[in-house]
């Protein structure tokens, strides 16, 4: 389980690296959210990898925390993913201004002479 | 816990509420908005001033005030942490924050909507970042932080902030994801997310975890380096600095101190053996070069300031790097001076820029926009001779401070800083001293060169055309140049007691067992049920 999920978010991340490098802003704003979504799941897996261990206890019962997730990254990961989405959200609302007012979608502002 | 402990929470709290206040405020209110910055500014000072008297004057033991949110122990809630070199740094950003926002009351402040609201959430972040003592809340501040700048960068809309701001949001985002990256590393391998408590785990961590932490403190450090603009991650730094207007610039600078005081304090804390303190001290070295050749090569005044923040960061940098204490306190004291002046010269290149180039066009039409009426309430003196001499002399000094040269306190800060690598704990000087002095003496050799060719050019070369057009400048607008200026004239003339203060702030930062044991040994509140209890017992 470990290898597939560390595979996954190697090219996950791999891909959005590959597209931050790309000269659309749109390539660059898809890859800086796949690049976000790998390190959300990395986040998660650092509390390591569980089946069935919830991360709450049942009501009146003594806590055990031989059964219990690590709940700190669930907690983590979701912060993160807050603060991801507004960034990536303020980040699409200056890319839509700069394509209006350069008329190109080019990160520089201006399409490269060929 | 006292009432006067609370005061730690203050640099959070206030500039977040003055902040939401302004919020729905519409720009027919912006005496209100103003009023509120003024408020929030003031206050921001006094609490900096209180903070430094509490930590310095014995208040707490060790210097070291724990404040813990929500009264939760250490290891698990948020813990924050009022030490000197914290309440410094609080100083410093509450003396700025007033500069510029006195320098935005004409123009700045009143193009745009949301700036006030967004310049207090920024400052709320500034002062969070140098608060807080725990991994995840420092990087939930950083995000408080940039998401202002952001919009703080943007303010004045035109092509080339949308393009450098577009670079900046990027570069950063990427930057935000390495830090959770290193933070959740961290994690994993240690299991706790409070700086002390993983400097007292750090310590004792077996090979193969400790491995983990340092590949994590690596990320980690991509991240606050990126901020700081080390050689080769400060790339986007010159480009930002010129595209911001002068307000936002001068908070910048502050900016990229933030990333610089995150290594000092987590290194000192966590890596006190002396692990990867090479790689600041060449990394920072390298960016010492980068910075003076880049303020060689450019005639743009905004492009030289950033250049010369480049230049203050590698030096900060190899400083931390060099792992002396003395040097550190050394390095404190340039980091004020050098802050305050390249702050200073950021807010003058706009006045300066009205010499060169007489019609702001760009400005003119964002103001005809807001209606903001652009005649001046007392031109400073009678035309050409006062305020032409004003803007040269602000120069010269803006200049000698960013040099070195003496008077001013960027003389004392290098000549501090060469005392501490002469006089090491055990009187061998290395190689790397020498090397360290000549490349500073170096670098302030080039901005000498580069501050020299430029003011020739505009306040010389350019004087004909000045008399037809005199620069017109608002006192508001004098005033914080003037301000920041004497700011490092006093701290010339208070070297002494400046430097004491900043060399037991060093001292506390070389001895992590102290905020391990403050920190994780600081007792929650007792619960009123339980104190009532308590009390019927005795």
């Amino acid at each position: 389980m470990e290898a597939v999920i560390s595979l996954a978010i190697g090219i996950v991340f791999a891909a959005g690296i590959w597209l931050v490098l790309r000269p659309r802003s749109f390539q660059v704003l898809a890859g800086l959210m796949l690049m976000s979504y790998a390190v959300n799941l990395f986040i998660f897996v650092m509390g390591r990898l569980w089946v069935d261990k919830p991360p709450l206890t049942p009501a009146g019962t003594r806590p055990d925390p031989a059964v219990l997730a690590d709940p700190l990254p669930q907690a983590l990961v979701l912060t993160a993913i807050v603060i991801g989405f507004a960034t990536t959200a303020l980040y699409l609302v200056v890319m839509i201004g700069a394509r209006g007012l350069t008329a190109t979608d080019h990160v520089d502002g201006r399409e490269p002479e060929s | 816990m006292t009432a006067l402990d609370h005061v730690i929470l203050i640099p959070v709290l206030l500039p977040l509420l003055c902040g939401a206040a302004m919020a729905p405020l519409t720009q027919g209110w912006h005496r209100l908005k103003l009023a509120l910055g003024y408020l929030s500014v003031l206050g921001m000072l006094a609490t900096a001033l209180l903070l430094v008297a509490m930590t310095d004057g014995g208040y707490w033991q060790g210097g070291i005030g724990v404040y813990l949110a929500a009264n939760w122990a250490a290891p698990f809630g948020i813990a924050l942490v009022a030490d000197r070199l914290a309440a410094l740094m609080l100083l410093l950003t509450a003396l700025l924050a007033l500069a510029a926002l006195h320098f935005a009351m004409q123009r700045w402040g009143r193009i745009g909507v949301h700036f006030h609201t967004l310049f207090q959430f920024l400052l709320m972040g500034i002062n969070g970042a140098f608060l807080t003592h725990d991994l995840f809340n420092l990087f939930v501040f950083f995000e408080v932080m940039l998401a202002s700048s952001y919009g703080l960068l943007l303010h004045g809309y035109n092509a080339e902030r949308l393009r450098a701001g577009m670079q900046y949001i990027a570069v950063n985002l990427a930057a935000s994801l390495l830090f959770l990256l290193g933070t959740a590393l961290i994690y994993a391998a240690t299991g706790t997310l409070n700086m002390a408590d993983l400097a007292a785990r750090i310590a004792v961590l077996p090979a193969p975890e400790l491995g983990l932490v340092q590949i994590g403190a690596s990320v980690l450090a991509l991240a606050f380096l990126i901020k700081s603009a080390m050689w080769p991650l400060g790339f986007w730094l010159p480009t930002t600095y010129a595209a911001a207007s002068p307000p936002v610039a001068a908070m910048l600078v502050l900016m990229t101190k933030v990333g610089t005081y995150a290594i000092l304090r987590l290194w000192l804390l966590w890596f006190p053996g002396g692990w990867s303190y090479d790689a600041l001290l060449w990394g920072g070295a390298a960016t010492i070069l980068f910075g003076a050749a880049g303020m060689l090569s450019t005639d743009s005044a905004g492009r030289m300031a950033g250049y010369g923040a480049i230049v203050s960061s590698g030096t900060l940098l190899a400083v931390i790097g060099y792992g002396q204490a003395s040097l550190v306190a050394a390095g404190l004291y340039y980091l004020v001076g050098s802050t305050l002046a390249i702050a200073a010269f950021l807010l003058l290149v706009e006045l300066i820029d009205r010499i060169r180039t007489p019609s702001a066009a760009i400005l003119a039409v964002t103001m005809e926009a807001y209606a903001v009426e652009d005649k001046p309430d007392e031109p400073l003196g009678q035309g050409v001779p006062a305020a032409l001499a004003f803007l040269a002399l602000s120069f010269a000094a803006c200049a000698l401070m960013i040099a070195g040269l003496p008077p001013l306190s960027g003389f004392v800060a290098k000549f501090g800083m060469f005392h501490a690598l002469l006089h090491p704990v055990d009187g061998r000087i290395p190689g790397t001293a020498w090397a360290l002095m000549a490349l500073v003496l170096a670098s302030g050799l080039v901005a000498v060169m580069a501050m020299l060719r430029f003011g020739v050019r505009t306040f010389w070369a350019n004087s004909g055309a000045t008399k037809a057009a005199p620069p017109r400048l608002h006192r508001s607008e004098v005033a914080p140049v003037v301000f920041l200026l004497a700011l490092s004239g006093v701290m010339t003339i208070e070297a002494g007691p400046i430097y004491g203060y900043l060399e037991r702030a060093s001292a506390g930062i070389h001895r992590p067992a102290d905020y391990i044991e403050r920190v994780l040994g600081h007792p929650a509140v007792p619960s009123p049920s339980s104190a009532a209890a308590g009390g019927e017992g005795s």
